[in-house]
């Protein structure tokens, strides 16, 4: 990962990043020479088919994976958070998960307590802040992953498919709460990968669509969606988006 | 068939008599098994944990040497603590060989394999399944071994009962480096040694049927806490199919 000179408004500069898993002849390439500067209060989103390389962008903009090849800068000086689509919650109760990510930053553990009050406050679960976790619905256990991810106070957030395994009631609601998240500061960076077009044009401005593992388009929302160019620009990502939505 | 049921008759009347040989043989192997049980767990567990998330070179062979060990039989563990204690041997200044310590101390290195081995592979499984996520909360290996050992804490009691069945009815050890002192050091499994070939069946019988009670115990308390585990957490994480057996 390269901490070379990355314009100071850009979060992340991607420039010929590979990401190879195994070596030899039988390596996957998950990702191949993606090139990627995202700015400070953009609203990015993801999309391709499964196995295009989303979630292994985003580990890798997380630092969750080093690049194979090419460059990777993120700004290290904002508060980065995560949030999957499946959110590991521990054994103990709601208040502790949330706690958790604040103590592990360096926040006293009573401190982190009374704070992990407040963001489950803000996702509407303070009355479940002594239940286990793990009893939680789907849902519930989304909205105490983001509430994990609130109370951090990130500049830039990166969630991953966070509503493809819940149910309808409980996608709109992580959805709402994503926005809600988003609107509380302006600056925030967002990125996050969906299968949900619908989603992707309700929160993001700007579409990066990937197919085996290369970024194919990377177009403002209104152009991916609207403009009878992408046809005639980007064949694949129009027929994707054809299949998606028929 | 006669002697047998005759000797079941006298083995239970022992027992129930609560007969302070037979009382005192069981005590004093609970207490060694235990005191080795802490002892191994105390270090395996911690050795285990650090194993199930570090990645290093030459990490493979120490896991094929571990796995070895589990394989050891309990004479093999015995003569090599005998060696160690001898007179001439690197601790035989401590003077510990025939007592109660040196009893531990073989026990504690029969099971050290069996606690490190088990809490690796359940610590593994957990990185495997939650490490990347406590990554990107900022947990390091360090803190995210000892995190998710917390998280498989019911998983890692049952490793722990598992160890002391293990040390509780093994034979070989206790009796190289114990000698089988009457009053001393001997323990149930050396004693049912002992009474058998002499031909006091009663109480070779009695103390069988109290070795395997204990086992039974143990393995009822097994099933209990993954009963309870079951129940109360509404788990999905990996949980080894653990017994105990004699």
């Amino acid at each position: 990962m390269s901490a070379s000179s990355a314009p100071v408004n850009h979060v992340f500069v991607l420039k010929q990043a590979a990401v190879r898993f195994g070596l030899g002849a039988r390596a996957l390439h998950a990702l191949s020479d993606v090139s990627l500067q995202i700015a400070r209060g953009e609203r990015v989103a993801f999309i391709g088919a499964n196995g295009c390389g989303k979630s292994t962008l985003l580990r890798l903009m997380h630092g969750l994976l080093p690049p194979s090849g090419g460059h990777m800068h993120r700004d290290q000086s904002l508060r980065h958070a995560m949030v999957f689509q499946r959110p590991y919650l521990m054994r103990t109760s709601v208040q502790n998960n949330v706690a958790l990510g604040l103590w592990l930053r360096g926040q006293a553990w009573a401190e982190s307590k009374r704070l992990a009050v407040d963001a489950l406050h803000s996702v509407g679960l303070a009355d479940h802040a002594l239940r286990a976790a793990r009893k939680l619905s789907g849902g519930q256990q989304q909205r105490v992953a983001l509430a994990r991810a609130w109370a951090m106070q990130p500049r830039v957030l990166l969630l991953d498919e966070p509503t493809s395994s819940l149910d309808p009631h409980a996608k709109r609601e992580v959805e709402a709460l994503i926005q809600q998240i988003a609107a509380r500061d302006p600056d925030m960076t967002l990125v996050f990968a969906s299968h949900n077009l619908g989603q992707v044009k309700r929160l993001a401005t700007r579409v990066v669509y990937l197919e085996q593992g290369r970024v194919l388009a990377d177009l403002p929302v209104h152009e991916f969606f609207v403009s009878d160019g992408l046809a005639q620009r980007y064949p694949q990502a129009h027929l994707f988006v054809k299949g998606e939505l028929v | 068939m006669t002697s047998f049921t005759d000797s079941a008759a006298m083995a239970l009347n022992l027992i129930f008599s609560l007969d302070s040989n037979l009382m005192a043989i069981v005590a004093r192997s609970l207490w060694v098994s235990a005191w080795a049980s802490v002892i191994a767990c105390a270090l395996g567990l911690v050795l285990g944990a650090a194993l199930g998330v570090s990645r290093f070179a030459g990490r493979n062979a120490l896991l094929a040497l571990l796995n070895t060990f589990l394989a050891v039989p309990s004479v093999v563990v015995g003569l090599v603590v005998y060696l160690l204690l001898s007179r001439t041997g690197p601790l035989g200044f401590l003077g510990w060989l025939f007592s109660f310590k040196a009893m531990v101390l073989a026990q504690a290195f029969l099971v050290l394999p069996v606690v490190t081995a088990l809490t690796r592979q359940v610590v593994e499984d957990a990185e495997g399944l939650h490490g990347e996520q406590l990554q990107s909360l900022g947990a390091r290996s360090l803190l995210r071994s000892v995190l998710l050992a917390w998280d498989e804490r019911y998983a890692l009691l049952t490793v722990m009962l598992a160890a002391f069945g293990r040390a509780v009815s093994e034979v070989g050890a206790v009796m190289i480096v114990g000698g089988n002192i009457d009053g001393f050091t001997r323990v149930m499994t050396t004693a049912i040694a002992l009474e058998t070939s002499k031909g006091d069946l009663p109480l070779a019988l009695g103390l069988g049927l109290v070795l395997l009670l204990v086992v039974l115990l143990l393995n009822m308390l097994v099933a209990a806490v993954r009963h309870w585990r079951e129940h109360e957490e509404g788990a999905s994480g990996a949980m080894p199919q653990l017994g105990v057996s004699v």
